[in-house]
């Protein structure tokens, strides 16, 4: 019997197994924990959360590393990716605490699905394997359907629970029955070998590359929420506690960003124009439908559902440029994204209480009359997604368009910026209720200063790391080995 | 032996008769065994409650075994239930009425195809032996299922719903258990297994394992739905559980497929913890040439009437188990004892603990690594 | 010859029982047939010589899930007719769907004419081969999977166990641990005097 791996294969995986040894820890201690003594798995989850990501962030390669029998890959992008996916689950966290509490399901299984969901999308943004892809992915799944089921005594999240687990598990399916036709045309399910066998299978077999390919793009569009697989989201997103919410919309888009670059740019690069065709049909779709649906929501957690299929959009749009600072502006740009949706859904569970939901966008009537520091905090972050200069939204969206621009795709580009300008609109009268209008609602706001904290934070990064783009830019270009543009 | 029967028939007809001859000449001694096993249930259990039990059928056909008083019971009972009228109840679904008892049988005696009673005497020889019986037993639950279903009754209904469930919770603590045992023999062959507790009885499995011992024996005992589990049954409240709408040669067999399962388990016991057909005085010098006339499948018969004992004195002797205590039983108690086991087992066969852990395959295996 | 003449005979049987599973009325009768169907599969298997797959199929799926399937199938009280409503309506699709897929499938088997497998040696053990493969190359897979069937426990459980608050049950582990002085008390009582 030989083990073909070694110890310093290992110490590559040191974060995934930390936050697997730990999610098992808490779960154990938790048992043995009393309601009032909860908020220890809830600090430990927040400790194992910085550790690991203190773990990857010490340890960037300069180069790809493969671990494994080559199921695992560590390059630059997997340790940005999987940095980022931590500190945006960290946040998460952070805004959940009173959400839950007030709401009695402060629950230990909570975090802990949480970290597994981490686990899940840590795996898959590390995956160099079609087999591991998969698993990561229902590991994520699997934790987030459970995480929406949650709150037993809401029937809306039940019944959105309901319509993730059945679609998410169709999309498996169909993700699925793409890697099926793949490995059967190529035999291989590892990324770097699919590539080869890809680059060297005759022309017959070109349709039956092209069918598996649609397959797998239909799963992967199914999980980003791109149009037309996008009919999940504005229900999960509405009818999930909003805590699960800020969770769904968040850091699983950078892990689905991943697997899209690995799949697509690793595994399928010889099948470029076909699938660059699809995804430019998925981008326009997505930025039109999410935009102007947008606007014709009153519930504003639905109407963030439809900015995030309109963001997925843009967020497709570096990645078919097919180039390498293409797909480096895709990752500021999910980034950046995963960053907003964090503020955007906090700003909800901030102005939320015990018994009450404040989803409707009527709700931020009059906000700056009853506190203005979160007014401003509340513009940073409508303004950003809208796209305005100089928060961060705008350089995302601006480097993803330069892309297109520069790639010879300008009508596409023009598409891009005109449903922009559409989408600025619903951000827009955001800002409107919350500074021309009278306040409905007279009552104070109360949240306790860790959740103070976070969302002022969350605000004031985009500002600032919207008045100095670089520093952020420049990591997502060295992840791809570029200096500049 | 069987080289006149090749000579003669084409390969594939030849080979079906053999195993076909192979099959009977399992199935009718086994048969017969569950028979006199019923005897025996009786006449223990009516020694241990001071009573005399079946003393009247004989076998006064056979000359001078009048003195047997009762011993013609069992066949007595098989001619009265074949002739039996076999009542289907309106509204029963008539096929699956049917077939249940079939299901319930076929697979009691499929397991027995791979028991081996020497080091030669065996129907089939797999190497997924303990797996096969795994099966073949988690297979007997869908004759109960569908008879209790089947026979549109409530009593029946409700006593399928407790030995479903009854029975897939025990599977896993059996299941865990059979992992130990594979651990330390490092195989799932059956006649391997007794092969790895090669020496004296010190050397068996039963030492080691002796918690993998008692968990797997009483899982199967809940597993054969006997008491002190046999709440399926429970005639203090549904009558007698799921084959309450059963008659003649449609009960019987239930009946058979409930003592071959009982056998099946004490013979499974005997494989895997006490050593199969080894002699107990392997290795013992003088006693081992004093018991070496004595053939291998003895000392396996002998184990097993051990534990075919003890399913007829738990019933003599152990009131019935409440449901939610069957169920702490198997979930809270068994699973977890069999996994630190399993653990403990691995750190045997680190240790290469002697005389059991010095040269199993997995142990060799370490060492050349 | 035989082997041919027992695979089409299985292939037979897997057919229709798959196809009664769709088309039979009763859901217990559909759930037996699907039994049936992963029985004969796994005799499939047996052919194929992958005797290890095939008796976990049995062991897992027959003996375990579909178990628990029926159970929960016989306690249920279904209407059929509304589920059946919607059948004429949603075939075309479905029939669109799997032809797609059959078409599909078969253009994966044309391509793939590979020769099939050479016989394994008599002697070789299915499960040992599969076993070092498992936890040597596929460890990391295989470990995933381990964690996303820890991931489906803790979900089932934190979906259904209720608080102790809420339901009524007796501890048997209290009750296990009665002593003979919990209930019974010996009471010295003093023979009434003559009077």
């Amino acid at each position: 019997m030989t083990f073909t791996f070694t110890h310093s294969e290992l110490t590559l995986l040191l974060p995934e197994i930390t936050l697997l040894t730990m999610a098992c820890l808490i779960l154990v201690i938790d048992a043995f924990l009393s309601d009032e003594q909860r908020d220890l798995t809830f600090q430990l989850t927040q400790g194992t959360l910085i550790g690991t990501a203190l773990l990857v962030w010490f340890n960037v390669p300069s180069e790809p590393i493969f671990a494994m029998s080559g199921f695992f890959i560590h390059d630059a992008m997997a340790a940005m990716l999987k940095f980022f996916t931590l500190l945006v689950v960290f946040w998460a966290f952070l805004y959940s605490r009173q959400y839950l509490k007030d709401r009695q399901f402060f629950k230990g299984e909570y975090f802990v699905l949480g970290l597994f969901a981490t686990l899940g999308m840590m795996i898959m943004i590390s995956a160099h394997n079609l087999l591991t892809i998969y698993l990561g992915l229902e590991l994520l799944s699997l934790s987030l359907y459970t995480m929406v089921a949650m709150h037993r005594s809401s029937q809306t999240a039940s019944e959105a629970a309901m319509k993730y687990f059945v679609l998410g598990a169709l999309a498996s399916g169909l993700l699925l029955y793409g890697i099926s036709i793949i490995y059967g045309v190529t035999g291989s399910l590892d990324l770097s070998q699919l590539a080869v066998a890809i680059k060297n299978s005759p022309v017959e077999h070109h349709t039956l590359l092209t069918f598996g390919l649609v397959f797998l793009v239909i799963g992967l569009a199914f999980k980003l929420g791109a149009v037309p697989f996008h009919v999940w989201v504005p229900d999960v997103y509405q009818g999930a506690p909003t805590t699960v919410t800020l969770f769904i919309s968040s850091a699983p888009k950078l892990a689905a960003f991943a697997i899209l670059m690995r799949i697509l740019v690793e595994g399928m690069s010889s099948l470029q124009t076909d699938w660059q065709n699809m995804l430019i049909l998925l981008s326009i779709l997505s930025m039109g439908t999410g935009n102007l649906l947008a606007i014709a929501q009153t519930n504003l957690k639905r109407m963030l559902a439809y900015s995030t299929i309109a963001h997925v959009g843009y967020l497709l749009l570096g990645v078919l440029t097919v180039t390498e600072t293409g797909y480096a502006a895709s990752m500021f740009y999910v980034v950046v994204y995963a960053l907003m949706s964090l503020g955007g859904f906090g700003m909800i569970i901030l102005l939320s209480r015990a018994g009450f939901e404040a989803e409707n966008i009527t709700d931020f009537k009059g906000l700056n009359q009853r506190n203005s520091w979160y007014a401003f905090i509340m513009m940073i972050l409508m303004l950003s997604m809208a796209g305005v200069p100089p928060m961060l939204g705008f350089w995302a969206k601006l480097s993803v368009l330069s892309q297109v621009i520069q790639t010879g795709h300008v009508w596409l580009a023009v598409i891009a910026v005109i449903f922009a300008i559409i989408g600025a609109f619903y951000y827009l009268r955001i800002i409107w209720m919350m500074y021309f209008e009278k306040a409905e609602e007279t009552q104070p706001i109360q949240a306790e200063p860790l959740m103070q904290i976070a969302i002022s934070a969350n605000g004031l990064v985009i500002l600032g790391l919207g008045i100095a783009p670089h520093i952020l830019m420049s990591l997502c270009l060295t992840t791809f080995g570029l200096s500049s543009y | 032996m069987f080289d006149i029967v090749y000579q003669y028939l084409p390969y594939p007809l030849a080979y079906s008769l053999i195993i076909l001859i192979k099959i009977v000449l399992l199935v009718v001694p086994l048969m017969v065994a569950v028979a006199y096993y019923t005897l025996a249930e009786r006449k223990i259990i009516g020694f241990m409650q001071i009573r005399i039990g079946p003393n009247r059928v004989n076998l006064s056909i056979i000359p001078g075994l009048n003195l047997l008083r009762g011993f013609g019971q069992p066949i007595a009972d098989a001619f009265k239930l074949m002739f039996k009228e076999i009542i289907i109840p309106t509204n029963a679904n008539r096929y699956l009425f049917v077939i249940a008892p079939t299901l319930s049988i076929a697979p009691a005696l499929a397991a027995w195809a791979v028991i081996p009673f020497s080091e030669t005497l065996w129907v089939a020889n797999i190497n997924a032996g303990l797996l096969y019986i795994l099966a073949m037993t988690s297979l007997g639950v869908y004759g109960i299922l569908i008879a209790g279903w089947a026979s549109n009754s409530k009593y029946a209904f409700l006593s399928t719903m407790r030995f479903a469930a009854q029975i897939v919770s025990y599977e896993i603590a059996m299941g865990f258990s059979l992992v130990g045992v594979l651990m330390a023999a490092g195989s799932l062959n059956l006649s391997e297994i007794v092969a790895a507790q090669q020496g004296s009885v010190f050397h068996w499995f039963w030492i080691p394992l002796f918690p993998l011992l008692m968990i797997y024996f009483i899982s199967g005992v809940a597993e054969t739905n006997r008491s002190p589990f046999d709440v399926a049954e429970g005639e203090s409240e549904i009558v007698a559980g799921f084959h309450v709408e059963y008659s003649g040669m449609l009960f019987a067999a239930f009946f058979l497929a409930e003592y071959a399962n009982m056998i099946l388990v004490a013979a499974l016991t005997t494989l895997l913890f006490l050593g199969g057909w080894l002699s107990p005085f392997q290795g013992m010098g003088v006693l081992e040439q004093w018991t070496a006339w004595i053939p291998a499948p003895f000392w396996m018969f002998a184990k097993m009437s051990i534990f075919m004992l003890l399913f007829l004195w738990f019933r003599a002797t152990f009131p019935r188990y409440r449901y939610d205590q069957i169920m702490r039983l198997g979930w809270k108690v068994f699973i977890p004892i069999t996994l630190v086991w399993i653990v403990v087992v691995g750190l045997f066969i680190l240790a290469q603990l002697p005389p059991w852990f010095d040269s199993t395959p997995i142990t060799t295996a370490l060492a050349s690594r | 010859m035989t082997v041919k003449l027992i695979f089409y005979l299985f292939a037979a049987i897997l057919i229709f029982a798959a196809v009664r599973v769709i088309t039979v009325r009763n859901p217990v009768h559909a759930a037996l047939y699907l039994v049936l169907a992963f029985f004969t599969t796994s005799g499939i298997w047996l052919i194929l010589q992958a005797e290890f797959l095939a008796i976990a199929l049995v062991l897992v799926y027959v003996g375990a899930v579909m178990v628990l399937f029926l159970f929960i199938l016989m306690m249920l009280d279904i209407n059929l007719a509304p589920l059946r409503e919607n059948f004429t309506r949603y075939l075309p699709v479905g029939l669109t769907v799997s032809i797609l897929i059959f078409v599909e499938m078969t253009l994966v088997v044309k391509v793939l004419s590979k020769p099939a497998p050479a016989d394994l040696p008599a002697a070789s053990s299915n499960i040992q081969l599969l076993g070092e493969q498992l936890y040597s190359l596929y460890v990391y897979p295989f470990e995933i999977a381990a964690v996303i069937l820890l991931v489906a426990m803790i979900a089932a459980i934190a979906l259904t166990l209720r608080p102790k608050r809420w339901s009524k049950y007796r501890k048997p582990e209290q009750q296990v641990n009665v002593r003979r002085q919990d209930r019974l008390r010996l009471i010295n009582m003093p023979a009434e005097p003559k009077d």
